[in-house]
């Protein structure tokens, strides 16, 4: 037995000794030395898009979820009430500030206290040595407001139409019925400023600007600027009065909106009437059931998916930056993709291989490196303000001195961006290109193809699937892109999408809202930072899952396009 | 007796041509053509006349020009950067490199079919009448006929009537080839050119294809580059031994292969180099 047990072993480390001779066993040629190394340097690299999907989908997800508000009695018998936002340790240095010489439990909570306009904050410190008492009264109101934030408080009293009831549960359901009336007055105003208002002062600009241009190509004094002012005035006072209609309707809502109303009252007794109009969202929100509570959290982000923004860009939705943002990074995907690819098949294809090819792709290659803020500037200068400039001057001279495209607009931010992903496009074609089995080339020459057939046949086809690789790296670096787009169009609020249903639909040169910059506005640019955090991240989520999603379905094109042309089928 | 290169390069070599008693007439004539890579010369002087409606082998050790002579019959050297050529190959009469050719006509007249099966990645029907798709046409029993014919030619068509429609890449090495075959007889060329149809291929395939050549025998015009003799005895009527870049001997298969004139042909026919 025993004889039979060393057997293997001597086996075993035989050819071991064959090829290290006396120097021992090197590792390297037998074992996978640094497998270890590359195995971690992934699981580092997993690991850290994990957690920052993780921190991005936690923050951005639970923001919009109604918590619990608190009425927070202090030591000094003071009130306040609030939505307990985050908590903190005080560190040993700021405890001495507040000359506190027990710091067992130094722990202080934020709370989001709302009442903008009452307590000229949002947001509230409180240290927990401080607090007496705390209570989740079922009375207790969150109440969204168009303006000046959200109200904490009680509902004191409601004003119907001249009839004063004092509020208590029972009105609750009448409350709720007259908040259903007023945001559809709400609804019906906003299509009147918009809609009625927008289209009647977009026809006297026009109005006005047609006389010019007959100003500026006959003259002030010639006869036909003469009939045209005639005809167009006769225009304009129509106008005028269907605007004075309209005014007066809008007049009529307002007034009747001030007739309903609620007196809020907030813990310390101040007092504040708010028009019922006004309020967005009211909700007792230590008073709710857990589906109430997802209602009202699948609202906000309805709201927050399908509305405009509200109170510089921190409450209200991002509608018109998903807009903007998608709208813009299709367009500069339709300018690049053909660019791009006739570009590198010429490059490949055609152009006689030598210094100046290899050339001219050096520098492509490194065009990819420049920084984007330095495109941006390419763009608002060459763009904006040559081209744009000078087809103001051609086509658009009535509106001087206001720029049309003399300025930053989509069409522009889309060029830019387009010419900053050019590179990654050509590249990525080219090596599709030469992806493609030089014999497969020869096949279809010598059926008799031209050049031309045979790309349009054989290679493009084929070269397809990586063209498409090249446009979602494009696409993916475009969407993601802020710095240049800030100088070429981009803007914190834009009043009119770039497409809508004035004529001629799509406005190019119009100025656009993006997400990502929203995230820059909403996070650093705001009069309360502490409000615009969660904001940042339900944004950052939002503009990840855009572009994620344009990718999928790029991705989804691409491997229908592979099946297609590949063995699999 | 091994000849290094260098006894060939040192001196003139004069090809010897046996007398051939061609009834067809010629259909393809090279006449003294030479092809420079660059500045080395790959192809000096190389002269023949190909018999029409016959199968004409070129043989020879590797690199020594046959594929570079059956590329340059329909210009496909024309791809290379850095070509140069001297002398003229004559296609029905026509020198081939005079500036009014047409090359994609040539081409169109010449099918060829290449070392390595390349059937395009599509479906097999479109694979066969791609040549006539390119073309312009779009009739679709115009197609489907050509297809039905050009298979039963390379009889492909029992074993891949049911599944046209499926791609050509799913069919055996020795299946894509006579697709190849077929795509390269679609559109009915006069010439079909062979680089090595069978070097990439199994010896049961290798067989089929032969048997091909001899059925296309007579329809077409057949010129097969090949390094295996026993396949250029079997089906060429005509071959012609080459050797660094120059024609040595060509004449009737069976007098090339069992009384050459040359030393150098019987060395190489015999095995003893190449």
């Amino acid at each position: 037995m025993n004889s039979l047990k060393l057997k293997p072993k001597q086996k075993q480390r035989s050819p071991g000794n064959v090829f290290s001779g006396s120097k021992g066993i090197n590792l390297a040629s037998k074992g996978e030395k640094y497998l270890w190394s590359m195995g971690g340097a992934l699981i580092i690299g997993l690991i850290m898009i994990a957690a920052f999907l993780l921190l991005i989908l936690v923050n951005g997800l639970k923001t919009f979820y109604p918590g619990p508000v608190h009425r927070v009695t202090l030591t000094d018998n003071r009130v306040i009430a609030g939505e307990p936002f985050r908590r903190e340790k005080i560190s040993q240095d700021q405890t001495l500030e507040t000359s506190r010489e027990d710091t067992c439990s130094a722990w202080r909570t934020l709370y989001k206290t709302g009442n903008f306009d009452l307590y000229n904050k949002d947001f509230r410190w409180v240290d927990e040595q401080d607090i007496k008492q705390i209570s989740e009264p079922k009375d207790i109101f969150y109440i969204e407001r168009t303006e000046w934030g959200p109200f904490i408080g009680y509902i004191h009293e409601l004003n119907l139409n001249h009839e004063t009831f004092f509020f208590s549960r029972e009105r609750l359901s009448q409350l709720k019925k007259e908040h259903k009336a007023a945001q559809a007055r709400r609804n019906i105003l906003k299509d009147l400023k918009k809609k009625e208002m927008g289209s009647i002062n977009h026809e006297l600009d026009n109005l006005r600007l047609s006389l010019k241009r007959v100003e500026l190509d006959h003259g002030k004094d010639s006869v036909r600027y003469k009939t045209t002012l005639d005809s167009l005035s006769a225009k304009r006072k129509k106008l005028e009065e269907n605007y004075g209609e309209i005014a007066d309707k809008i007049e009529i809502i307002i007034k009747k909106d001030a007739k309903y109303s609620v007196v809020l009252k907030d813990v310390s007794g101040i007092e504040k009437r708010v028009n019922i109009s006004d309020i967005i969202r009211f909700y007792p929100a230590n008073n709710l059931t857990l589906s109430q509570k997802t209602g009202i959290y699948i609202s906000r982000w309805i709201e927050f998916l399908t509305a405009e923004p509200r109170e510089a860009n921190i409450e209200g939705g991002v509608m018109p930056a998903i807009f903007g943002t998608f709208a813009m990074t299709l367009l500069m995907v339709i300018i690049v993709a053909p660019l791009g690819v006739m570009a590198s098949l010429y490059l490949k294809e055609y152009a006689k291989q030598g210094k100046l090819v290899s050339m001219v792709r050096i520098c492509v290659n490194n065009l990819a490196g420049v920084p984007s803020i330095v495109y941006g500037a390419f763009g608002l200068g060459f763009f904006a303000y040559c081209v744009g400039t000078t087809v103001d001057r051609i086509f658009f001279p009535e509106y001087l001195p206001n720029p049309v495209y003399g300025t930053g607009g989509i069409l522009w931010a889309a060029l830019t961006l387009a010419l900053l992903t050019l590179p990654v496009v050509i590249v990525a074609t080219e090596e599709a290109l030469a992806a493609v089995p030089q014999s497969l080339r020869e096949g279809s020459l010598a059926c008799g193809a031209s050049k031309w057939q045979t790309i349009k046949n054989i290679v493009l086809p084929n070269a397809l699937p990586g063209i498409m690789t090249g446009l979602i790296l494009a696409m993916a670096r475009g969407a993601g892109e802020v710095a240049p787009l800030m100088l070429v169009g981009v803007v914190k609020l834009a009043p009119d999408l770039p497409v809508d249903t004035i004529f001629p639909f799509i406005h190019p040169e119009r100025s656009f809202m993006h997400l990502g910059f929203h995230i820059f506005d909403v996070g650093f640019q705001s009069r309360n930072a502490e409000a615009g955090k969660p904001m940042v991240f339900v944004t950052t989520l939002l503009l990840i899952s855009l572009i994620g999603l344009m990718n999928a379905f790029a991705i989804h094109i691409r491997s229908r396009m592979k099946k297609k042309y590949s063995v699999g089928q | 007796m091994i000849i290094k290169p260098s006894d060939i390069e040192n001196k003139e070599i004069q090809t010897i041509y046996h007398p051939q008693k061609g009834e067809q007439g010629s259909v393809i004539d090279i006449d003294t053509f030479s092809l420079f890579y660059g500045k080395s010369q790959a192809l000096f002087d190389t002269t023949m006349d190909v018999e029409k409606g016959l199968v004409t082998a070129i043989i020879g050790p590797s690199g020594c020009g046959k594929s570079t002579l059956l590329k340059s019959l329909n210009r496909m050297n024309d791809l290379i950067d850095n070509i140069s050529i001297n002398g003229k190959i004559r296609f029905e009469g026509k020198n081939i490199f005079d500036r009014d050719t047409d090359v994609i006509n040539l081409r169109k007249q010449m099918g060829m079919v290449f070392q390595k099966p390349n059937p395009f990645p599509m479906s097999i029907a479109d694979n066969v009448t791609y040549p006539l798709k390119i073309d312009g046409i779009r009739g679709k029993n115009v197609l489907a006929e050509t297809c039905e014919r050009s298979l039963k030619r390379t009889a492909l068509w029992d074993e891949v009537k049911d599944r046209l429609n499926e791609s050509a890449l799913r069919l055996s090495g020795g299946q894509q080839q006579r697709l190849c075959i077929a795509r390269a007889i679609a559109a009915d060329p006069e010439v079909l050119l062979m680089d090595e149809p069978c070097s990439a291929l199994d010896p049961m395939a290798t067989i089929k294809i032969e048997d091909l050549i001899n059925e296309l025998k007579g329809k077409y015009t057949i010129i097969i580059v090949t390094h295996n003799m026993q396949q250029a005895a079997r089906v060429s009527n005509n071959t012609a031994f080459m050797y660094i870049g120059r024609i040595i001997e060509y004449g009737k298969t069976d007098i090339i292969f069992t009384k050459p004139k040359s030393m150098k042909t019987q060395d190489y026919v015999t095995g003893r180099f190449g």
